[in-house]
């Protein structure tokens, strides 16, 4: 099959919060895709015919392709990872488009994920996010017996759920406000749903909110299009499980 | 022999050998630890639970990878558990059991103290995990489930779904989070270490690229741990995360640490088969899929019936057939093995003829499908993305693929290399799979390193130097700066005809040819002349664009794939050297009647450990015998 990529280009990392000023979308043509390939490898030999021509290869980021490191994160279509759910753009394979596709490509579009070159954004802000409280302080080696404390499976499969979270931005990427809501409620409520995290709750919230404040994420406004898009399908009910928690720090404090 | 290959094994019964060192090791005292600085090179499993533990012991870390996020490390991608001697079901499981099955599914080929210490600490990582919240699979009590896993006839393995890999790291990333909150540890993502600084003999620092801007930077510390994965890319095709690469294990044995065994590679018998030319890596279907999956294949050749209109007295379940004690839970070695033997025979299914079922119709009929989903959702869907075929309707197909490295950077039992202050960690080192890994044992052993072990043996090393002794402006640091700056310098200005990728795959080609499932001698000879034909030609011929004050990842891949060329060579001169067949290195000459694996306890009872000598200059072998004194050197037999 054929199709006709447009891709955003950019080789140095933004400066501005103006995304136009930076890059500029670029028009390919490539034809001999396979339906069996992913997504990813379309893009494989894109670079592959691109340095051929003695043009730079596209950066993306990539590493696992198997949906499970979270690093790649390509808006497609207008849509984090493209027009499937539950599946990241390494996920994604070419028969999900039809031949002849026009296919847009574009970085995440977030004040908080400057762009580095062409498709690669720089999340460390979720790392400080995770570093201002997702975890359970616990020294090496002072943990008692793993079964000294039974957890309900109802429960263990609540935490399992929000802690499934691959950390790719997706939810970011796809809300208007650019709001983290959903990837910090999944850490809260994996957290919330086991007796190891109780000791810390009320101190991990409100850390995490106050730091993604401080990072530039927006506010959520309830649209919802987090879950559409997250690769995992994480439920919105942690952003409740986070509203309620923050709620009931806040009283305390 | 010119490595000093001292294996600093402690004497005594085996059951008392870690306490006896932690004991007679020297110790730190706590306020000196912040004087002592400590690199770490990686942040999976083995290098997040190092960093995390020294941290929070008191010494200073600083913690580089070069994923963009530590939480990214390859280790993340493992699917189906970890190992540990809890006998939480009471099936006769126990520390010597677990040791004595890793010994035996190694083939006889890794050192047993080390091995018993790593079953012994298993028990402490289920509770460390659990202790930061790491939810794995309960039963409906609320105590932890356990399922089991190739090459043990007990059910000891611990798992979170098909995602165990991932809800480990992110157990220790978020422990080396906490660090980096407090300060403790200082976190360097997109920075690739790129070679190692050696003072006097001893490890002092590293150079590193900032895959960002290019910019070179050096980094003196007290000691230099390496936790950088496992060397399965150099077949190109592998289960391995695409950025996973030989480097920095390579760049330090350039610079005088063993290599040990690089021969030794897994080939995991259930992969989703090579869909065609374009293909980029290969995707896992996890082992624990055998404790409820039945492989087979039609009886006659060719058979190209659908698998549903195949009767059942035309399939061969062979594993069932030929080892019918552990039946479909035979360990990796053997079942790719017999993979290939049954395509090789003209059996395999889809088109191209490389492939084996692997089918879960009688545990769909006996269990139900929700509870099949509930323990492999994850994997059934990540297997019919992949092929647009549905494995609850139809069975999958699978082939072997290259998965693990036993082989790596040797190390004593305090895991240092015999550079002293380097130390090596996790898949990076040769330590305790022997030739053979057993399933589940991988993430056992990179915690085990991290949590528990390097944070007992660092100490005595360090008790013993000065801190910051050596600082970054030592004059070697920028004599190897410049060196690294004239590798890249030479890369970008060869402006050949060829990717690297093309390279790449070229290289791969070969190794799966002739250093793969199985290997003779005249292959090895043929391979050992075609790698530094083609190394040559890569130097002359390579195209890679950009600059280098940039992020530009031609450029990081072209670095990774120059290693791997002259890795490729000794992986083919130490498979050629071994002149036995032992788990994952099976050499075709060296076979039993019925086409097992056949060792040579009287010649290669060793450890081979290479040691660099010099740029075009052969390479020397030298041995670290093995003693058994614990588990009988025995024919492995699984039948
Ligand atoms: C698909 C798959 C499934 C698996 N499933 C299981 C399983 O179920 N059970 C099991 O026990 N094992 C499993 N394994 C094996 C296991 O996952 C690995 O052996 C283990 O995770 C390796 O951990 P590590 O910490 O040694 O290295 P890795 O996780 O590979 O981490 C390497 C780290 O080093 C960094 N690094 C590397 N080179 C450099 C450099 N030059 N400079 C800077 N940083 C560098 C990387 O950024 C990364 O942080 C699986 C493997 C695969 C491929
Ligand atoms: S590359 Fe790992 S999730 Fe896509």
């Amino acid at each position: 099959m054929k199709v006709v990529l447009h891709i955003w280009r950019q080789s140095r990392p933004s400066t501005s919060q103006d995304f136009g000023q930076d890059g500029k979308m670029v028009r390919y043509e490539l034809d001999d895709v396979s339906a069996d390939m992913s997504f990813l490898e379309m893009l494989d030999i894109l670079n592959e015919r691109l340095t051929a021509k003695g043009e730079e290869p596209v950066a993306f980021d990539h590493d696992c392709r198997e949906g499970i490191c979270g690093t790649c994160s390509l808006m497609i279509n207008g849509r984090p990872h493209g027009p499937e759910r539950g599946t990241t753009a390494c996920q994604l394979h070419m028969r999900s488009f039809q031949d002849g596709s026009e296919i847009w490509i574009e970085p995440w579009r977030a004040k908080s994920f400057p762009v580095l070159r062409d498709l690669v954004v720089d999340r460390g802000a979720f790392d400080r996010v995770v570093q201002a409280g997702a975890f359970i302080s616990v020294n090496t080696g002072a943990a008692v017996d793993a079964n000294a404390m039974p957890v309900p499976k109802a429960d263990a499969d609540k935490a399992f759920d929000a802690a499934t979270c691959i950390g790719c931005g997706a939810c970011v990427a796809a809300c208007k406000n650019a709001s983290a809501m959903l990837f910090a409620g999944a850490k809260v409520s994996h957290f919330l749903h086991l007796p190891q995290g109780q000791a810390e709750r009320d101190r991990r919230v409100l850390n995490l909110v106050e730091t993604m404040d401080k990072e530039g994420f927006g506010n959520c406004t309830n649209q919802y299009e987090c879950e559409a898009a997250c690769p995992k399908e994480i439920p919105v009910r942690v952003i409740a499980d986070m509203n309620r928690e923050y709620n009931r720090a806040r009283i305390k404090s | 022999m010119t490595l000093q290959l001292d294996s600093k094994i402690p004497s005594g019964p085996i059951q008392d050998k870690w306490e006896s060192r932690k004991f007679d090791s020297k110790l730190v005292n706590p306020a000196n630890k912040r004087k002592y600085k400590v690199l770490v090179v990686g942040s999976g499993l083995a290098g997040a639970s190092a960093a995390s533990s020294l941290a929070e012991l008191g010494y200073q870390v600083e913690c580089f990878c070069h994923n963009d996020s530590p939480r990214r490390a390859h280790s993340i991608a493992a699917q189906g558990g970890i190992n540990a001697a809890k006998n939480y079901r009471n099936d006769g499981d126990s520390v010597w059991r677990l040791f004595y099955d890793t010994v035996k599914g190694g083939d006889f080929r890794a050192r047993e103290a080390n091995v018993y210490r790593l079953a012994q600490v298993s028990v402490d990582i289920i509770d460390q995990a659990v202790a930061q919240g790491v939810p794995f699979a309960r039963e409906y009590g609320g105590l932890l489930d356990n399922r089991s896993f190739g090459g043990a006839q007990v059910s000891r393995t611990f798992y979170a779904r098909g995602q165990t890999g991932q809800q480990l790291l992110l157990g220790a990333y978020s422990a080396l989070s906490r660090q980096i909150g407090l300060g403790a540890v200082k976190m360097y993502s997109r920075t690739e270490m790129l070679d190692l600084v050696v003072v006097d003999g001893h490890a002092k620092g590293i150079i590193v690229r900032d895959l960002v801007t290019g910019e070179l930077r050096e980094y003196a510390g007290d000691a230099v741990v390496l936790a950088t994965g496992g060397y399965g890319n150099v077949f190109y095709l592998s289960t391995n995360a695409m950025n996973c690469n030989v480097t920095a294990g390579w760049r330090v044995h350039k610079r005088g640490a063993g290599f040990a065994n690089p021969c030794y590679t897994q080939i995991h018998p259930t992969c989703i088969p090579v869909s065609g030319d374009h293909q980029s890596k290969l995707t896992l279907m996890s082992e624990s899929l055998r404790n409820d999956g039945r492989i087979w294949v039609p009886k006659q050749q060719g058979d190209k019936r659908e698998p549903g209109q195949i009767p059942e007295d035309e399939r061969d379940y062979y594993l069932e057939r030929k080892y019918p004690s552990f039946g479909n839970l035979a360990p990796r070695d053997i079942a790719s093995r017999a993979a290939k033997e049954a395509c090789d025979s003209g059996r395999g299914v889809g088109e191209t003829g490389l492939g084996v079922y692997l089918d879960f119709k009688d545990s769909i009929n006996r269990l139900g499908k929700d509870a099949i989903a509930a323990r492999y959702g994850n994997l059934f869907h990540m297997y019919s993305k992949i092929t647009a075929e549905d494995p609850y309707s139809r069975p999958m197909r699978i082939y072997p693929a290259v998965h693990y490295t036993m082989g790596g950077v040797w190390v004593d039992y305090n895991l240092q290399s015999t550079i002293p202050g380097l130390f090596v960690l996790g898949e990076a080192n040769f330590s305790d799979h022997g030739a053979n890994r057993l399933g589940a044992s991988a993430l056992m052993q990179g915690l085990a390193d991290g949590y528990f072990v390097i944070p007992n043996t660092i100490a005595g090393y360090l008790a013993e130097q000065k801190p910051g002794a050596v600082g970054a402006d030592h004059p070697q640091f920028g004599k190897i700066r410049g060196e690294i700056d004239d590798l890249t310098k030479r890369l970008l200005s060869i402006q050949g005809k060829r990717t690297v990728d093309d390279f790449h795959r070229d290289l791969g080609k070969i190794m799966w040819d002739k250093c793969g499932m199985a290997r003779n001698d005249a292959g090895l000879r043929e391979a050992l002349k075609e790698i530094p034909a083609l190394r040559e030609e890569f130097w002359k011929d390579v195209r890679v664009l950009g600059s280098a004050d940039s992020l530009n990842q031609s450029l990081e891949k072209a670095g990774r794939v120059a290693d791997f060329l002259e890795f490729g060579e000794l992986m083919c001169r130490d498979a050629l050297e071994r002149r036995e067949s032992c788990g994952g290195h099976f050499r075709e000459e060296w076979q039993s009647d019925d086409g097992e694996a056949v060792r040579d306890d009287d010649d290669f009872c060793h450890a081979a450990v290479w040691e660099h000598k010099g740029p075009g200059e052969e390479p020397e072998r030298n041995v670290e015998p093995l003693e058994f004194d614990n588990v009988k050197l025995a024919v492995r037999s699984y039948k």
